[in-house]
């Protein structure tokens, strides 16, 4: 049982994933490529949500950053190269959420959620006031980043299925690095961090330390996913930055469960898919998903997994929930 | 910079402090009493302001529109407590964050269906249409003058009765600290449910009596939030006098960084804030533990 859960499990989602372009239209794998990226930024965000604690609200603003520096770095009739543009927009992102995380980390609560939102905020009227990259109407980026070694294409982004499997590597990818660190010393103490901050920080964690690199990590992942959302639209503007972002990512974040590493990316499935559906049918779509929102947070606290536990019965994490126990009454 | 444009800028921070004034006031005694954070405050602001637009075009009265907008707010204050804020008492923030964006959502669509997305304008009472002539080329619209006034008159009202009457000394009291005074004896189901309201209502009111010098368009309201919580985080959260500093301070940065620095106006209130954060992280009036 232990096996299937941990490997069986990945393993045929993997397939099926692989699998997916192969089977159904172009468009659907345009729609998957966005759902990883969306699942990519909302897995990032729960590592300081889930994991830390932390609700932040500027995730958003790293995630349109590094669209931005792909756009800023992207010449009008040539491709920027991969191996520059890519390491510049995650740096970028990065550092933004070192400042940002710096000055954030030093409040708690609900001082925290405010801060981030308003220092979020401000980026975006950097893009939205200033001629920066075509201001309020955002920047087109005409080609596609160039993935090349010598002269020889590697991946040919262009295509939409090569796309997908670039992006899907990257999902894998960052759903092994946050696995790593959530299993990590460092994981741990960020989640002790998160459950009782007075006594993690008399048994001597450096609770600031410790947040400021979650925070960093977090949000050079959700540049990742800014780049890549950026490389496939071919356009940034503004709104990418903007804080009705990150509250939609939030929402996936907590469809998808805040104690798993890759509930989140289940999470953005859902929610885009169900804006699919709702756009397609009614003008007043927001109206609709803003009802879902609220009947999720009402009824739903712990996500989707709420729901799956009520129809399988409490299948999963068992161990987690023991280790949070365990946790509480050292 | 003479001193008759100095004054006009002064006049104009202040006016702009104000407003955030009422808004924010809202904002932070619904936290400091509810222990809720509600993102869909700002929104109440853009709804003041189509409530302001749909009563006068159709009335043809500014002040039938003041009362009928602050009416319905108050009421849908009212109402939203009893079916949905209520249930995030205790809840963590992060329910409360996603809960009021939900109510954006819904709202803002509702605000669709009924006035459109159109950006509109309401012309102000004509009595106070006029402008008042300062120097040879340098004239004062009366009504900015009359936000000032009326603005400073509701700001005494609130602060008259946080800090003179029964209800305020409960209100002070519950934001101080929640569970001794529940402890005391008071309850809070009724204090809650006219705190909520009657913030909503301020931050409409703030909506309606600027829809006369602004236009009045669909993203003002989350402009407006965002305002609010860099005047909460710069005075400290739950306290009304931390509300007026903080509104004022930013009312004055923006302002005069308009005047002396046009190219970078639009960051310095976060640099403001960014500042007063590395000072006293818990806001200038705060206290040390939140």
């Amino acid at each position: 049982m232990a096996f299937a859960r941990t490997w069986l499990l990945p393993a045929l989602l993997l397939l099926a994933a692989v699998a997916l372009p192969f089977l159904v239209p172009t468009y659907y794998v345009q729609f998957a490529s966005k759902v990883l990226i969306m699942g990519i930024l909302a897995m990032a965000l729960n590592l300081v949500v889930g994991f830390g604690g932390l609700v932040s609200m500027c995730h958003a603003a790293f995630f349109g950053l590094a669209g931005y520096v792909l756009a800023i770095a992207t010449p009008k009739y040539d491709p920027a190269s991969f191996w520059t543009s890519f390491p510049l927009a995650v740096g970028v992102s990065a550092f933004a959420a070192l400042i940002i995380g710096a000055l954030a980390l030093r409040t708690r609560g609900v001082y925290f959620i405010m801060v981030t939102l308003a220092f979020g905020e401000m980026l975006f009227f950097l893009f939205h006031d200033t001629k920066l990259a075509g201001g309020s109407d955002g920047a087109f980026i005409n080609y596609k980043p160039d993935v090349t070694i010598g002269g020889v294409t590697l991946l040919n982004l262009d295509k939409p299925l090569i796309f997908y499997l670039t992006v899907l590597a990257f999902t894998v990818a960052t759903i092994a690095l946050l696995t790593m660190l959530v299993r990590s010393p460092f994981g741990h103490a960020l989640q002790a961090a998160r459950d009782n901050e007075r006594r993690a920080r008399s048994l001597g964690f450096p609770i600031f330390r410790l947040r400021l690199t979650a925070f960093v990590i977090s949000g050079a992942v959700a540049g990742v996913a800014g780049y890549l959302a950026a490389a496939q639209y071919g356009y940034v503007a503004p709104q990418m930055l903007g804080w009705h972002v990150s509250a939609t990512v939030l929402v996936m974040v907590l469809i998808g469960g805040l104690r798993s590493v890759a509930g989140p990316l289940v999470g953005a499935l859902v929610l885009l898919g169900l804006e699919e559906v709702l756009k397609s049918s009614t003008e007043y779509w927001k109206l609709i998903e803003g009802l879902v929102v609220i009947a999720i947070v009402l009824m739903l606290p712990d996500g989707m997994r709420h729901l799956l536990n009520a129809v399988f019965g409490p299948a999963d994490d068992r161990s987690e929930e023991a280790a949070v126990g365990e946790a509480k009454h050292v | 910079m003479d001193l008759a444009t100095f004054g006009v800028q002064l006049l104009n921070a202040i006016q702009y402090g104000m407003v955030l004034f009422l808004v924010a006031s809202g904002l932070t005694l619904v936290f400091g009493i509810l222990g809720v954070i509600n993102l869909a405050h700002g929104t109440f602001y853009m709804l003041g302001a189509y409530l302001a637009y749909g009563i006068a075009t159709s009335t043809g009265s500014f002040w039938l529109a003041m009362i009928g907008g602050v009416a319905i707010a108050f009421v849908v204050g009212l109402l939203l407590e009893n079916v949905f804020i209520r249930r995030l008492y205790g809840r963590d923030h992060l329910a409360q964050v996603l809960l009021s964006f939900g109510l954006i959502l819904v709202l803002d669509d509702i605000r669709q269906i009924v006035f459109g997305k159109d950006v509109h304008s309401v012309a102000a009472p004509q009595f106070l249409s006029g402008s008042i002539q300062l120097t040879d080329n340098m004239s004062y619209p009366v009504y900015r003058l009359a936000i000032c006034v009326f603005c400073l008159f509701i700001a005494a009202a609130i602060f008259f009765v946080i800090q003179r009457t029964k209800i305020g000394m409960i209100v002070r009291a519950g934001a101080e600290n929640r569970e001794m005074t529940r402890a005391l004896g008071i309850r809070f189901d009724q204090i809650n449910r006219y705190v909520f309201a009657v913030g909503i209502a301020l931050a409409a009111l703030a909506g309606i009596v600027v829809s006369p010098i602004s236009t009045v368009f669909p993203g003002m309201g989350d402009g407006m939030l965002i305002l609010s919580f860099v005047v909460i985080v710069v005075g400290g959260i739950g306290s009304i006098t931390g509300a007026a500093l903080g509104a004022l301070l930013i009312g004055l940065t923006d302002t005069f960084g308009k005047v002396f620095f046009p190219s970078v106006s639009s960051i310095l209130i976060y640099v403001l804030m960014a500042a007063v954060l590395v000072w006293r992280p818990n806001g200038i009036l705060g206290r040390r533990e939140v």
